[in-house]
């Protein structure tokens, strides 16, 4: 029987699963960031107009939007009350969770969350846990008994490339306007929010930045469809170490492989890009 | 016995008995998607967005006479002050299944079969009536994306409060108000052009002579709504949204 597609859309993209580029295609990006352009336009280390939007919803600590282009992905904070972990009596706890929701793209399924939500969720977590960002032990009501627990909930709207940047920026800077909730002690409930913000370490700020290996270049902020013709994405969280650049997290992906010569090429861009970056990215997430 | 009072002679909100809140509608918010949509009532916003005709997966479940409607509700995680566990629950299917009726109602997927559309309703923000303000974006998200349809449909919650019959219930009203005969949730779905009802739901106590009332003041709230989809409909080229596949920041950007 024939099958039925739909005018509107390609062929190649009428049924969910990989998102698949023709070869003519692969060639053609190729071809252009080997001579520092971009079907879009962009040069080969050029990112995309960063859009941030406060106030998505006023029921939770914070949410926001933060667009990279056309990849748009909401982040939320909500904080709970929770026993502490055995281990760490005097700390708040902390979960990040992240939705591929099928509304953002043409390949993200319903149902079990993928490997790629997983693995967007770990680093994001990771990342900012690991850091230092939150200071779990202000988090502390009473030592064994009860802590915030914070929650970050990333949910995509749009997927045009590089979620990994948009959605840990995202849950930075929601994290970084999070309102605090007032305990009541004596009813043990939470009564809305205080003006003050949770407590965070500002001063070790860090956010990540991917780089992707297409053809024989490296490239900063790819779209969808070069993420889908690169060799190997690097993805480096980088904070402030006295006005320099201090790497806090890695994460490789993909299967091509990572030469002497990309390293140092990506070792420069962040180099740049962080100095360019940084102060941008610190404005949003902790205002000026 | 004597007659009790009125507890809920004025709203919460200041509105009047028959006020819906004020409605935004835009279309054209996910540049990726067929079509999409995002309509807002005071504080509660719905996202919709259409993703078909496309080859229906696994194949049983396709339908060789017609393409399949398939929708799904959620709200996101920080939508309500406590955080919602995300993945579905037995709430969002439910509302998911009636949303599916009432849109099935009105799309004519005869030109397409063995295919699906889906429809993703998503609220980031919730403050009742996201069933409502969900239907209201899907149905102009699926004239967003081309999908045929008989005629448009529009959502209103009405209900009665105590003694009251109000439109446009607000969380207080639909949850947090208990005096008297307490709070009574009618969602409806019309269609626009034969006026029948395609989704009702009810949950409280009403008289029959009070329900037949607040169908009448559904109708009514109900052809404003239309009058806020189709203007955004058409706006779709103007500053309120943009046309398919174009990003709302311009190229590049």
């Amino acid at each position: 029987m024939e099958r039925m597609v739909h005018p509107k859309v390609y062929p190649w993209r009428a049924t969910m699963g990989d998102f698949i580029i023709p070869n003519l295609q692969k060639e053609k990006i190729e071809e252009f960031i080997a001579e520092n352009k971009r079907l879009d336009g962009r040069k080969s280390d050029e990112y995309r107009k960063l859009v941030v939007k406060d106030g998505i919803s006023e029921n939770s600590a914070s949410a926001v939007s933060v667009k990279f282009g056309k990849t748009e992905v909401l982040a939320g904070v909500h904080l709970a009350l929770a026993a502490p972990y055995p281990d760490s009596q005097d700390q708040g706890t902390f979960m990040t969770n992240a939705e591929l929701h099928p509304m953002a793209s043409q390949q993200f399924d319903m149902g079990r969350p993928g490997i790629e939500s997983v693995e967007l969720a770990r680093v994001i977590d990771r990342g900012i846990r690991e850091s230092g960002f939150i200071d779990f032990k202000g988090l502390c009501i009473k030592e064994g008994e009860k802590v915030w627990q914070v929650f970050v909930d990333i949910v995509t709207i749009n997927d045009d490339g590089n979620l990994l940047d948009v959605a840990g920026l995202a849950s930075l800077i929601a994290l970084g306007r999070a309102r605090m909730p007032i305990y009541n002690a004596e009813e043990d409930k939470v009564e809305g929010y205080s003006d003050k913000g949770i407590p965070l370490n500002k001063d070790v700020l860090s956010f990540s930045m991917t780089f992707h290996k297409i053809g024989k270049k490296i490239v900063v902020d790819v779209s969808k469809e070069e993420e889908a013709v690169s060799e190997f994405r690097l993805t480096i969280a980088v904070g402030d170490n006295g006005g320099e650049p201090r790497i806090t997290a890695m994460q490789k992906g993909k299967s091509g492989v990572i030469t002497s010569e990309d390293m140092e090429t990506i070792l420069k861009l962040v180099e740049s890009k962080w100095a360019e970056m940084f102060p941008k990215i610190k404005e949003f997430v902790l205002g000026k | 016995m004597a007659v009790k009072k009125n507890l809920y002679t004025k709203r919460e909100s200041g509105r009047a008995m028959d006020e819906v809140r004020p409605m935004t509608a835009k279309v054209g918010v996910v540049p990726s998607a067929d079509g999409s949509a995002i309509f807002e009532t005071g504080k509660t916003k719905a996202i919709a967005v259409v993703r078909g005709p496309r080859t229906l997966h696994p194949q049983h479940m396709q339908n060789p006479k017609n393409g399949v409607l398939r929708v799904n509700y959620g709200m996101m995680p920080f939508s309500v002050e406590d955080r919602i566990r995300p993945g579905p629950n037995r709430r969002s299917e439910e509302i998911s299944k009636v949303t599916e009726w009432a849109l099935s109602s009105v799309v004519d997927l005869s030109e397409f079969p063995n295919t699906v559309v889906d429809v993703f309703i998503q609220i980031p923000q919730a403050d009742a009536g996201t069933r409502v303000a969900g239907i209201n974006a899907a149905a102009m998200a699926l004239a967003h994306a081309g999908i045929p349809m008989k005629e448009m449909v529009s959502a209103i919650g009405v209900g009665k409060i105590d003694k009251s019959l109000v439109v446009d219930l607000d969380k207080y009203e639909d949850s947090l108000f208990h005096d008297g005969e307490g709070s009574t949730d009618i969602p409806m779905v019309f269609t626009s052009r034969t006026k029948n009802l395609a989704l009702l739901q009810l949950d409280g106590k009403i008289s029959i002579p009070e329900f037949k009332e607040t169908i009448e003041l559904a109708k009514k709230a109900c052809e404003k709504i239309l009058v806020v989809q189709m203007e955004a409909l058409k706006n779709v080229n103007g500053e309120n949204g943009a046309p398919k596949g174009v990003p709302l920041e311009g190229n590049n950007g």
